[in-house]
């Protein structure tokens, strides 16, 4: 089986058996985006804990690409501190313009999205949801910059 | 024209679509280890070594801006261009050269329209009508001349088969209607309008008519004064013509009667300290250095177009269309528009089993299909069918049954991979 291949499973395995999709009852952090070019939708909820995200979930719909990202991001993240959350999500966002080489073992199942680099036009499908995640978390913390999604 | 409808009915299609592929040499290329199936040619057609070759040819041999040089480059260069404008309007029935200006393709010329005629024309109390279908470039530039003016934009809306419903038509349609601008076919749902039904219901009430012809003009024959339409817009690069070529019909007296909307050289007569004079329509419309090139081209796209005869084109798109849509009930793929080939264009959008548009051609692309997902630049229909993108598929001078089948086969895939 071919590396890619396998990438394509770790996708559609997230697709089709999302993690962490539910909405998060009493979650201090909760922020939307959608984005209207193919109509994917991401609402993502953050319980955080001090500096911890203690839990994250989603609920959307969309593409394999979007709603797959969506649930590695929320298992990638939870128990880390909001500055590690930050970090990564500046990382993917580096995997994704194609200048960042991603570390494995933080960036775990995540890597199987590194091939939509190739498909420039799904790139935003990819970072919907940690726009979402940087600004439900920037608002917790105060260093967001608006509710308004952005794209890479 | 070559033939008659009865005698092209008569023999299916009046094509050799063997002969046809061979002047498209992008059809030679490959994706992967699959030959190209491309089926996108409502975003934009491929170009045969005729319109290829038109451009090199000038661009080699005669390159020198238009209207300008007293030079024989200059005069040669104005020769092609007005020659172009000539074969313009004989390929869409207007009466003279000076009925087209000359546009870099439709979203130019609707907004001219929008512009140069809506924003002289139009006050508080008037109304624009348009139709649910339309592509963005003849909604957007009427809000923005709604806003400007004051005027009222309304609809009309479509029905649940993917037809204008006109049955509000005496209600929507009224004294206080100053434009009826609507598709003349649509690119999201193939939809052929009843233009000449629509024109005579504007005009009875004194509303002008303009038409987005993007999709009309590469796929079916077209008689502007036949229809007996005011304004018709339509863009080279989606009839085997090059990038920044098309332009606007217009009836002589409407054009006169609309501003320029770019100002700039050639456009004017004189120019003073405080004000200019323009020159009289088209040329007031075609402000600073033109696409030349690409105009030629558009007339060499017309003459390889007129060479197959436009009754054979649109006979042969309708023979592919019937056959995709058939197979697309057939596995199951729910399509939207009309189902009746013969009262629709090549555009087919569809939606399969539960796989999203954007997954669909990322597969389809894998295995060398070459379709559209999204919005189409067409949102209000997605929103009028409850749907966030559908997927496209679109047929030209150039697709085969067979290419049909390598779509279908593609979908098959994408099933597996994601039912």
């Amino acid at each position: 089986m071919a590396l890619d291949d396998i990438y394509k499973e770790v996708i559609l395995d997230h697709y089709k058996n999302p993690r962490n999709k539910r909405e998060l009852p009493g979650a201090e952090l909760q922020c939307h985006a959608n984005n209207p070019l193919c109509g994917d939708e991401i609402t993502v909820f953050a319980h955080v804990d001090g500096e911890t995200v203690a839990e994250v979930t989603f609920q959307g719909a969309g593409c394999s690409i979007s709603q797959s990202s969506a649930s590695m991001m929320t298992e990638a993240v939870t128990g880390s501190s909001i500055e590690d959350s930050m970090a990564l999500a500046a990382s993917f966002r580096g995997m994704m313009a194609g200048d960042l080489e991603p570390d494995e073992e933080t960036f775990g199942d995540l890597v199987a999205l590194k091939g939509v680099v190739q498909y420039p036009i799904r790139i935003k499908c990819a970072v919907l949801a940690w726009d979402v995640l940087q600004d439900a978390l920037g608002a917790g913390s105060g260093t967001g910059d608006g509710a308004q999604p952005h794209t890479v | 024209m070559t033939g008659d409808v009865e005698t092209v009915q008569h023999l299916g299609s009046g094509l050799d679509v063997g002969a046809v592929r061979r002047d498209f040499p992008i059809l030679e290329r490959t994706v992967g280890e699959h030959p190209l199936v491309y089926l996108d040619s409502a975003a934009t057609s491929q170009k045969p070594n005729q319109v290829i070759d038109a451009v090199a040819e000038f661009t080699r041999h005669h390159n020198a801006n238009a209207h300008r040089g007293i030079h024989m480059l200059g005069e040669e260069a104005t020769q092609a261009y007005e020659g172009a404008r000539a074969i313009v309007a004989r390929f869409l029935g207007a009466p003279e050269p000076e009925c087209i200006a000359f546009t870099r393709g439709v979203t130019e010329s609707m907004n001219l329209v929008a512009q140069g005629w809506g924003r002289t024309h139009l006050r508080e109390g008037d109304e624009i009508l348009i139709t649910e279908m339309e592509h963005h470039s003849n909604i957007v530039p009427w809000q923005m001349t709604a806003a400007v003016t004051g005027a009222t934009l309304r609809y009309i809306p479509l029905t649940d088969d993917g037809l204008l419903d006109l049955s509000q038509l005496g209600s929507l349609l009224t004294e206080r209607t100053k434009v009826l601008s609507v598709t003349g076919m649509s690119n999201a749902l193939g939809t052929i309008t009843p233009l000449r039904q629509l024109a005579d219901a504007a005009h009875a009430v004194g509303a002008l008519i303009a038409v987005d012809a993007a999709q009309l003009a590469p796929h079916s024959p077209i008689d502007v004064q036949a229809l007996d339409v005011d304004l018709l817009g339509f863009t080279g690069h989606k009839m085997l013509g090059p990038t920044a070529s098309g332009g606007l019909y217009g009836k002589r007296e409407v054009l006169e009667s609309m501003e320029p909307m770019l100002g700039g050289g050639e456009m004017i007569h004189e120019v003073f300290h405080d004000h200019s004079t323009y020159k009289s329509a088209p040329f007031k419309f075609e402000a600073g250095t033109m696409p030349v090139a690409q105009q030629v081209g558009l007339a060499a796209a017309i003459g390889y177009l007129e060479t197959l005869g436009m009754q054979n084109v649109r006979a042969h798109e309708e023979d592919v269309t019937r056959y995709a849509i058939d197979r697309l009930l057939d596995v199951g793929a729910t399509v939207y528009g009309p189902k009746d080939a013969s009262i629709r264009g090549g555009a087919v959008s569809f939606w399969y089993r539960d796989v999203h548009p954007h997954d669909l051609a990322t597969v389809l692309n894998e295995e060398g299909v070459a379709i559209r997902a999204g919005h189409h630049c067409a949102q209000l229909v997605m929103r009028r069918y409850g749907v966030p993108a559908t997927a496209r598929a679109s047929f030209y001078v150039y697709n085969t049954k067979e290419e049909v089948d390598a779509l279908i086969a593609a979908l098959d895939r994408a099933g597996n991979i994601f039912g």
